[in-house]
């Protein structure tokens, strides 16, 4: 159906990805891929152009040079097309606080264009696998902040998009739920879904197949954990992220 | 695109309003609330009523027409002077209702042929209250003036009103229309205004704006169930109107309801567009309130008429959509006539309600250039 996506076997390609606000560089130039079903962890310190890098491609901000395809469509023409292959979830809680989960199920499927009969399907299977079918007619904002990421999560999913994008998804909950979170991840990419997330947790870094690290707009490093580490002799994913941050700042 | 987005989308919308039974419930009491308070604000007593009495050359005329006051049950003479200059003072400090000013001679022209003549004048601030005054006055004045003998001249009675401190001589049957105005502003600007930028605040209207969903579609899904709310609240209006003020209907009923349609879609779009400019739901609801509800109660007409206004303000005026609406209700209301009369204000209307609505989804089509 998607002939690009399929000949490309990519879920995302940027090339000279750049947005500029007035004289300010947001985003410098990135180019990476994620391969399809892969899980990609987009990294970086606050202000180095994650948000903005996530906007182009979901199709919220045009970019100002370079180009963009996901789930092989162009970010720049084929908007539209691009919304129907993703999912999303944003930084800030985004479920109605003031809607049952079955009802918050209910909108997103109908908005993703799913039939009642496929929203009745695949609600009780979600219910289920989260072990939330005793909670189904509960106002979302009663549930625990954990329940809720994974509702959400699991919301996004609905549709079964082509690539999911996670924008800390993981924010302000317990480490326990976090594992669970990232199982439900996992899940995702095991069925097909590519998963482009960023964090904050440099140990969540660990569990991506692949890490790219922006720095000041550019993306100064990328790689798979194992890969970044030896490259930059460190244990860890995050000494890695903390050497180029310093050297950023070295050179600023 | 899908139509089943939208239906969800509408759906979720109607589950937001049906949830919040607070502001529900105010939403669909207000109108009721808001036409009796004005209503009943807008009548006062009309026993008691203050007389004072002018009488330059007191004569058995004057006497006995005073008592006549002095005696009646409503009437309570509260001052008699020589001089009018009493009058202004008493009137001002508002311990006066009416003031009956004998014309000098009045009784050598009550046994004459020539009629006898009388100064009525009246505070009008209230101008229902002072109709009533008045006619009280003339009724008391007219059983006087029937027990004469045929052959004189008889009472000629002249009429002063004062419109001190309501000059636009409002009454409620001018009000209603103005409060439907009111109230179709404060549902459908503020409310959308609010549900809008509460989608902001929260984060909820990026995710709309990544899904399927158009712009467009989020718009109408957001204006839609307002529309009906506010439709609800236009027949309540003019039902209170109605049961309680006796508030005449001369028009047509399905053309007042269109045109309220289209005077609420221009105050959806100017809650869209305050939505679209602000970042919070207190500034959508400040600059909600200052920038529709002020305008369509100060300078619609509703209160303080267009033509009293200074040369400067009342070109400003045209911008104030709820001017042109309150024109149309009115027309329609209290003189019965229909679109041939009322289409100029009509087109307005609808100009409105296009660019605006225009200018709406564009504010909330992602900045993509």
């Amino acid at each position: 159906m998607t002939a690009p996506f399929e000949r490309s076997e990519l879920a995302i390609d940027a090339r000279n990805l750049t947005r500029r606000f007035g004289p300010f560089t947001a985003v410098d130039h990135i180019t990476f891929d994620v391969r399809a079903g892969e899980v990609f962890g987009f990294l970086g310190a606050n202000g180095a152009g994650k948000t903005t890098a996530i906007k182009m491609l979901i199709g919220l901000l045009a970019p100002t040079d370079g180009e963009a395809h996901v789930a092989g469509f162009d970010v720049r023409t084929q908007r539209a097309q691009i919304r129907r292959s993703i999912g999303y979830m944003s930084q800030r809680f985004s479920l109605y606080a003031d809607l049952t989960v079955r009802e918050n199920i209910q909108l997103y499927g109908g908005i993703y264009g799913l039939t009642d009969d496929q929203i009745r399907d695949r609600t009780s299977v979600l219910l289920e696998s989260l072990g939330l079918m005793p909670s189904a007619g509960e106002l979302v904002g009663r549930l625990p902040l954990g329940w809720k990421q994974k509702l959400a999560f699991s919301v996004a999913m609905l549709h079964e998009p082509k690539v999911v994008f996670l924008d800390e998804p993981t924010g302000g909950v317990d480490p326990i739920t976090r594992r669970q979170f990232w199982e439900l991840i996992y899940a995702a990419a095991a069925r097909g879904t590519t998963v482009f997330v960023t964090t904050h947790y440099m140990d969540e870094a660990e569990y991506c197949d692949r890490n790219s690290i922006m720095v000041d707009g550019r993306i100064a490093a990328l790689g798979t954990p194992a890969e970044l580490k030896s490259r930059y002799g460190a244990t860890t994913v995050d000494d890695v992220f903390v050497q180029l941050a310093r050297s950023a700042t070295a050179t600023a | 695109m899908n139509g089943g987005a939208l239906r969800a989308f509408i759906v979720k919308e109607i589950r937001h309003i049906l949830r919040d039974r607070q502001t529900l419930t105010i939403l669909l009491l207000m109108p009721l609330v808001q036409v009796v308070l004005f209503g009943f604000a807008l009548r006062s007593d009309v026993r008691n009523i203050r007389v004072a009495v002018v009488d330059p050359a007191p004569d058995y005329a004057t006497v006995a027409l005073r008592n006549r006051f002095t005696t009646s049950s409503r009437f309570n003479v509260v001052a008699v002077a020589r001089t009018r200059e009493v009058i202004e003072p008493l009137f001002r400090r508002g311990e006066a209702d009416i003031a009956l000013i004998f014309a000098p001679g009045f009784g050598n022209d009550i046994a004459s042929t020539e009629p006898a003549r009388l100064l009525l004048a009246v505070d009008a601030s209230d101008p229902n209250t002072g109709t009533v005054i008045q006619s009280y006055a003339r009724a008391v004045i007219a059983s006087y003036a029937a027990e004469l003998p045929a052959a004189r001249g008889g009472v000629q009675i002249a009429t002063r009103t004062r419109m001190r401190f309501n000059p636009t001589l409002e009454s409620v049957n001018l009000f209603v229309p103005g409060l439907i105005a009111l109230v179709l502003t404060l549902v459908s600007a503020l409310m959308t205004a609010v549900s809008l930028s509460r989608e902001k605040e929260r984060g909820t209207l990026e995710v709309l704006l990544v899904s399927p969903l158009r712009p467009v579609q989020i718009i109408v899904g957001k204006v839609l169930p307002y529309l009906g709310l506010a439709f609800a609240n236009v027949l309540t209006a003019l039902l209170a109107a109605w049961l309680v003020f006796h508030v005449p209907f001369r028009g047509s009923l399905l053309l007042l309801l269109a045109e309220s349609v289209v005077y609420a879609l221009v105050s959806l779009a100017l809650g869209v567009l305050i939505a679209a400019r602000t970042s919070s739901q207190r500034a959508a609801m400040l600059a909600a309130m200052l920038g529709t509800m002020l305008p369509s109660t100060l300078l619609s007409g509703m209160i303080f008429p267009i033509a009293s206004m200074p040369a400067w303000l009342s070109p400003v005026t045209n911008i104030v959509p709820a001017r042109w609406f309150i024109v149309i209700a009115r027309g329609i209301m209290l003189k019965g006539v229909g679109l041939p009369y009322l289409w100029r204000e009509s087109l307005v209307l609808v100009v409105m309600a296009l660019v605006l609505m225009g200018a709406a989804v564009r504010s909330f089509t992602p900045r993509l250039a």
